[in-house]
């Protein structure tokens, strides 16, 4: 086997993998030092170091691809994901990561074809998205105090602006300076309309009340920033009113579907931003001439109707001599009638002449009269109400008799006197039965005593205080007492050795 | 008697004074208001006449450039010479 590898690999080369890896380098290289390739671009990153990677593919492979910075910059359309391109460039590895990748040193749209493609597509999505709607568009301001012009600084195009606004109508103007092409346009264009949207109407930066976005005429590739989604999106959002001017008349980026007006050129955007002062101050003056005609015509009318009405008016005598009249004979009859009215006044005053002394006296007299009356009257009338009074009390007194009050006492007591005797009776009954359950036990206890079994023939021996069981006890005995049932015998004192009576058993022992 | 809650005459813009002023000229013309009130209407004319006199003479050019820091912020103006 060893034999058979050894032969085996005896007739190739070995490489160590840097030197293999240097030799794909150096074929590659310089074998693809220049190349183009057609391809749409796939997933395209911008990372902070202003380098650009992206993918180039068809349908079948993928090679991936890097733009320089300066080569980035210098683009005149920004490579986007989805474009159709013709890529210029060398071919190069990564020893380090088996791998490799084009190295772009220019990229282009495929033809016209493909960008156009592109660029309907991308207004269609936004025109989905509704940042086309007429109903989002806003009416621009008659007069707008301040104008905010985002475009190059120099150039025909701002020159342009200015001059056309001058002859209509100068304004106080704020250009904020761009790109209006190349790579930068399109963040500083939407940065631009993002900043002026940002002032404060009024601040050191006046916040303008109309935008124009501007550029001069170019390919479609100059124009491309305006194609841009963020210009196209920042235009939409503004809340200033703008009006988009890029290019000429025939050329349409994105940017003049999402603004509130499309002029065809910088010089119509300025027409369309302000009115004709001059017009407008013949206008005034016109205006001025009719009201003042106007007025003239409303005093002259009213003037010749104050004329008309006072030649109809009658004269002020003519009016007055009616009253007058009336007046004088009024004033005729006034003494008169004043002097008939205090007549007549004193008359009834005389007629009423009855109010005397006399009068008051009499009728205090009366007053004074029934009031004695009264008074007679009072202190009977107060006995007879006492006496009433007693009587009433004597007749309900008399129907409270004792007789009542002593039949219930009578009552009650016989009552207790059952209750005192059944009492009694019950106390006795129960002593009684006590008496007869003890007499029985007593009864029953003779018959279980001692003395019963005595009248069988059996005795009781005592000896010196206490009962007798045995013979030894009889014999040291002093004296022995027989108890019979129907009494008790001594016998001698201390009596010699000798049989005893017969001395029975203890009866608790053998009987129980 | 004319619409006295309308905003007052010193701060109307030019397109607002003009046509109130336009609706007053042709009241005015028409001439069936009454005297007191086409006095009134006469005075309030002259106020917005006077006012769209005013916005029509500051019609001055000024033009300026905005200057811009590294990112890109503004700073202020500098005048737009030569334009």
């Amino acid at each position: 086997m060893d034999l058979i590898d050894d032969a085996g690999a005896g007739n190739t080369p070995e490489f160590s993998v840097s030197e293999l890896s240097g030799a794909v380098k150096r074929i590659i290289e310089g074998e693809f030092g220049h190349v183009r390739v057609r391809a749409e671009v796939g997933r395209v990153s911008r990372p902070r170091s202003g380098h650009v990677y992206l993918d180039l593919k068809d349908d079948r492979s993928v090679i991936s691809g890097v733009m320089w910075k300066g080569v980035a910059a210098r683009q005149e359309t920004p490579v986007e994901e989805g474009m159709e391109v013709i890529a210029t460039g060398r071919l190069t590895t990564f020893p380090g990561q088996s791998k490799y990748q084009i190295v772009i040193e220019d990229i282009r749209p495929a033809g016209m074809g493909a960008l156009m493609a592109m660029l309907e597509k991308r207004r269609a999505a936004l025109q989905a998205e509704g940042l086309f709607d007429p109903a989002r568009k806003r009416k621009l301001p008659y007069l707008p105090e301040v104008i905010g012009v985002v475009t190059s600084p120099s150039g025909a195009v701002i020159r342009d602006i200015l001059h056309r606004l001058r002859d209509r109508f100068p304004r106080k103007v704020l250009i904020w300076p761009v790109a209006v092409q190349g790579a930068a346009c399109a963040p500083e264009v939407a940065r631009a309309i993002e900043g002026f949207n940002r002032l404060t109407p009024g601040g050191a930066l006046p916040r303008p009340d109309l935008l124009i976005v501007a550029r001069g005429g170019g390919s479609v590739e100059d124009l491309w920033g305006f194609n841009e989604e963020i210009v196209v999106r920042a235009a939409a959002a503004s809340a200033i009113p703008l009006i988009s001017a890029v290019g000429h008349e025939t050329d349409t980026t994105l940017i003049d579907h999402a603004a509130d007006r499309r002029a065809p050129t910088p010089s119509a955007a300025a027409e369309m931003a302000v009115p004709v002062r001059l017009e407008l101050a013949a206008w005034v003056g016109d205006v001025q001439a009719r009201m003042a005609r106007a007025m003239g015509h409303r005093a002259d009318a009213r003037r010749q109707r104050l004329r008309d009405l006072s030649r109809a008016l009658p004269r002020a005598d003519e009016l007055l001599q009616n009253p007058r009249q009336r007046l004088d004979v009024l004033a005729d009859r006034l003494p008169a009638a004043l002097s008939r009215g205090v007549d007549r006044r004193r008359l009834r005053l005389s007629e009423c002449g009855t109010l005397r002394p006399g009068l008051l006296t009499r009728a205090i007299a009366s007053e004074r009269a029934r009031l004695n009356d009264r008074a007679h009257r009072l202190s009977p009338c107060l006995s007879r109400l006492i006496a009433n009074r007693r009587q009433a009390f004597a007749q309900q007194a008399a129907r409270l008799r004792p007789q009542v009050l002593a039949r219930d006492v009578a009552q009650h007591r016989a009552k207790l006197d059952d209750l005192s005797r059944c009492l009694d009776e019950a106390q006795a009954a129960r002593l009684a039965e006590a008496r007869r359950k003890l007499d029985a036990l007593d009864r029953l206890r003779e018959t279980l005593g001692y003395r019963e079994t005595l009248r069988r023939g059996y005795a009781v021996v005592r000896g010196d205080g206490g009962v007798v069981t045995n013979k030894e006890a009889a014999e040291n005995a002093t004296a022995l007492e027989i108890e019979f049932h129907d009494g008790r015998l001594k016998i001698g004192g201390s009596a010699p050795k000798r049989g005893p009576a017969k001395a029975p058993k203890p009866e608790q022992g053998s009987l129980f | 008697m004319t619409d006295q809650t309308q905003t007052p005459v010193e701060e109307m813009s030019f397109e607002a004074a003009m046509a109130e002023l336009e609706q007053v000229v042709s009241k005015l013309e028409r001439g069936d208001v009454a005297l007191d009130e086409s006095i009134a209407l006469y005075e309030r004319g002259a106020a917005l006449r006077k006012r769209c006199d005013a916005k029509l003479s500051e019609a001055e050019e000024k033009v300026a450039a905005i200057t811009l820091d590294a990112e890109g912020n503004p700073t202020g103006t500098k005048p737009a010479e030569g334009l």
